[in-house]
């Protein structure tokens, strides 16, 4: 921006005009609104103080770890979630896919193939979910929400049908399993890598780039002659198969998985962390970095209300007054770039 | 003004029973800039989107520099030079203004991850926007903070950036204002006085665009009814024609 302005006087059009007149402790102010990944980190740090003040053993290494579990889960299916909503489809199969992977890598790692190739192979039936996801909802033209509700209750049936309805407990050796979620650490670091990778997927390359446009005026994109058929069912495939790589973690880090883990509860947290992220349902915008602070934040809150005793009822209520909230800044800051207050 | 780079001969169009399109023929020579008007539904939309390859012709041919050809998809007529503007600008508003410029032709560093080359993208669009008097503040606004005139600009020069041979201007003027009007203009006549692109302009409001037309076509009903080079007719003559057209129009409501 700065070196452009050189060349320009500002005008009317220009977002900076006005602005500039106003003093510097007002421009932070508006830069710290504007970046929701630094609004949802403060508070984030925010919820630590408090839940740290209140319980004391907020902050030990046993909570942090299941915190951290919890929170990477979330995270990396929220990465592939905001994908999805940026392209402007929404998946609500993909936690169905969260439990489906491990036990399709539990059966072929029986069937005698070694554990790596195994988990790989538990990706191949979210790969194709998430193809199925995407072809009937953009060769039939059916909206995705009806699409992926469909499948959702299809895979959960698979999976119960395969699984004969009972938990199974893969045993992998410790170096297989420590690398792939065996413990809070190597499942953080997964999210974290999943989160830049994605992020830079997201703003650096075409993939993002064509995503964004998808969502943002799928009819504009057409006509430039982005193939924004393939774009989403492309995402839908990235979706489901970091939903199955979730799974896979989580199983290793449980030590076993059951037929009905994950399912809705984990896909609308997912959901709901790419949300008060500051990604819009709308398509078109939304950050991963955003998603996976929501991510930590929810857990924060779920972890932290259970420390201090605070029951599931309640987390239910705040979680979705945490959402509307958010949702009523985001509506309001959209609003407010419109008039050219905000950037 | 010899060369030929755009011809249709007897091109039809019908959506089930509707005919949109009846026996157009039109022609287009390089560095022309042609005229095409008609009041709303008279089928310049269909015509238009048959040469971007949008729609195919139920009947009839297309010839392009000379040679028949069949246009396969958008893409196709794009990959020819054929470079539609349309109405909606097809712009990203959630992009800036340097990344709609390049959609679907980005300047990539190599590899297969296909990163993005955001510096080069950067410097051609200043460029090539400086170059066609189109003015923005800066090429990282988002295309959601320019103005209508602004954007305009920057889905024409997005279009002769790609190598256009042929333009096609889908109401360049609609809803603008005057003054953003006059920047359009300035920026058609620009490209005339290069004559490297053939344009056509589709407009049902005649009298802006008059002066900046070598020819005009008038289409009624789904055909072609006049062809004129803008010297030898008048916008007192379309308008005359255009007058009759609505004479018959309110006739044939009384009758029925």
């Amino acid at each position: 921006m700065a070196t452009d302005k050189a060349d320009s006087l500002p005008q009317r059009h220009d977002p900076d005009w006005g602005v500039e007149r106003r003093g510097l402790a007002h421009r932070v102010g508006l830069s710290l609104l504007h970046s929701r990944e630094a609004s949802i980190a403060i508070a984030g740090i925010v919820l630590v103080v408090y839940f740290q003040s209140t319980a004391p053993a907020f902050l030990s290494a046993s909570n942090v770890a299941n915190l951290a579990g919890y929170s990477a889960t979330t995270a990396i299916i929220a990465a592939g979630e905001v994908m999805v909503l940026i392209s402007g489809e929404v998946d609500l199969s993909v936690g169905q896919v969260y439990a489906l992977a491990p036990f399709v890598m539990y059966y072929a790692q029986r069937a005698g193939v070694p554990f790596v190739p195994a988990i790989a192979v538990g990706f191949i039936p979210a790969a194709i979910i998430g193809i199925i996801n995407g072809l009937i909802t953009v060769v039939l033209e059916i909206p995705s929400f009806i699409t992926t509700l469909g499948t959702l209750f299809l895979i959960n049936g698979l999976t119960l049908t395969i699984s004969g309805g009972f938990p199974v407990a893969p045993k992998p050796g410790p170096v297989v399993g420590n690398i792939f979620g065996g413990n809070a650490i190597s499942q953080s670091l997964w999210a974290i890598g999943v989160t830049l990778v994605f992020q830079l997927v997201l703003v650096k390359t075409r993939w993002g780039m064509h995503t964004i446009a998808t969502g943002g005026n799928l009819i504009g994109a057409k006509e430039v002659g982005v193939k924004t058929g393939f774009i989403k069912i492309g995402n839908f495939v990235i979706c489901s198969v970091l939903g199955g790589l979730a799974g896979t973690l989580d199983c290793f880090r449980i030590g076993s998985i059951d037929p009905l883990a994950g399912g809705t509860e984990i896909m609308f947290m997912a959901i709901a962390s790419a949300v008060i992220g500051g990604t819009l349902l709308t398509g078109g915008s939304g950050t991963i970095v955003g998603a996976f602070l929501g991510a930590c934040v929810l857990g924060i809150l779920k972890d932290g209300f259970t420390l201090s005793g605070v029951s599931a009822y309640t987390f239910d209520m705040i979680l979705g007054g945490a959402i509307l909230i958010t949702m009523l800044i985001n509506v309001h800051l959209s609003r407010l770039r419109a008039a050219g207050g905000v950037r | 003004m010899s060369e030929e780079m755009l011809r249709t001969e007897h091109v039809s169009k019908s959506f089930g029973r509707v005919t949109a399109l009846k026996d157009a023929s039109i022609h287009l020579a390089k560095g022309e800039v042609l005229g095409l008007l008609g009041d709303n539904g008279a089928g310049k939309s269909t015509l238009l989107k048959i040469l971007t390859g949008f729609h195919r012709p139920s009947s009839g041919k297309i010839y392009f520099q000379g040679k028949e050809i069949e246009l396969r998809s958008v893409r196709h007529a794009r990959s020819l030079g054929i470079e539609p503007v349309y109405q909606d600008l097809a712009l990203i508003n959630e992009l800036n203004v340097y990344r709609n410029m390049f959609l679907q032709r980005e300047i990539m560093f190599g590899g297969p991850l296909h990163i993005l080359n955001d510096g080069a993208m950067r410097a051609r669009a200043k460029e090539q926007l400086k170059q066609m008097g189109v003015n923005i503040p800066s090429v990282d606004v988002e295309i959601s903070k320019l103005s209508g005139g602004q954007r305009q600009g920057i889905a024409v020069a997005r279009s002769v950036y790609a190598n256009a041979k042929v333009l096609l201007l889908d109401e360049p003027l609609a809803a603008m204002g005057v003054k953003e009007s006059a920047m359009i203009l300035d920026v058609i006549r620009r490209l005339k006085e290069k004559g490297d692109v053939s344009i056509i302009i589709v407009a049902h409001n005649y009298a802006q665009i008059f002066d900046f037309c070598d020819r005009i076509n008038l289409l009624q009903n789904g055909q072609i009814t006049f062809d004129q080079r803008t010297r030898d007719t008048s916008v007192e003559e379309l308008t005359g024609l255009v007058v009759n057209e609505y004479r018959a129009a309110r006739e044939g409501l009384h009758r029925t």
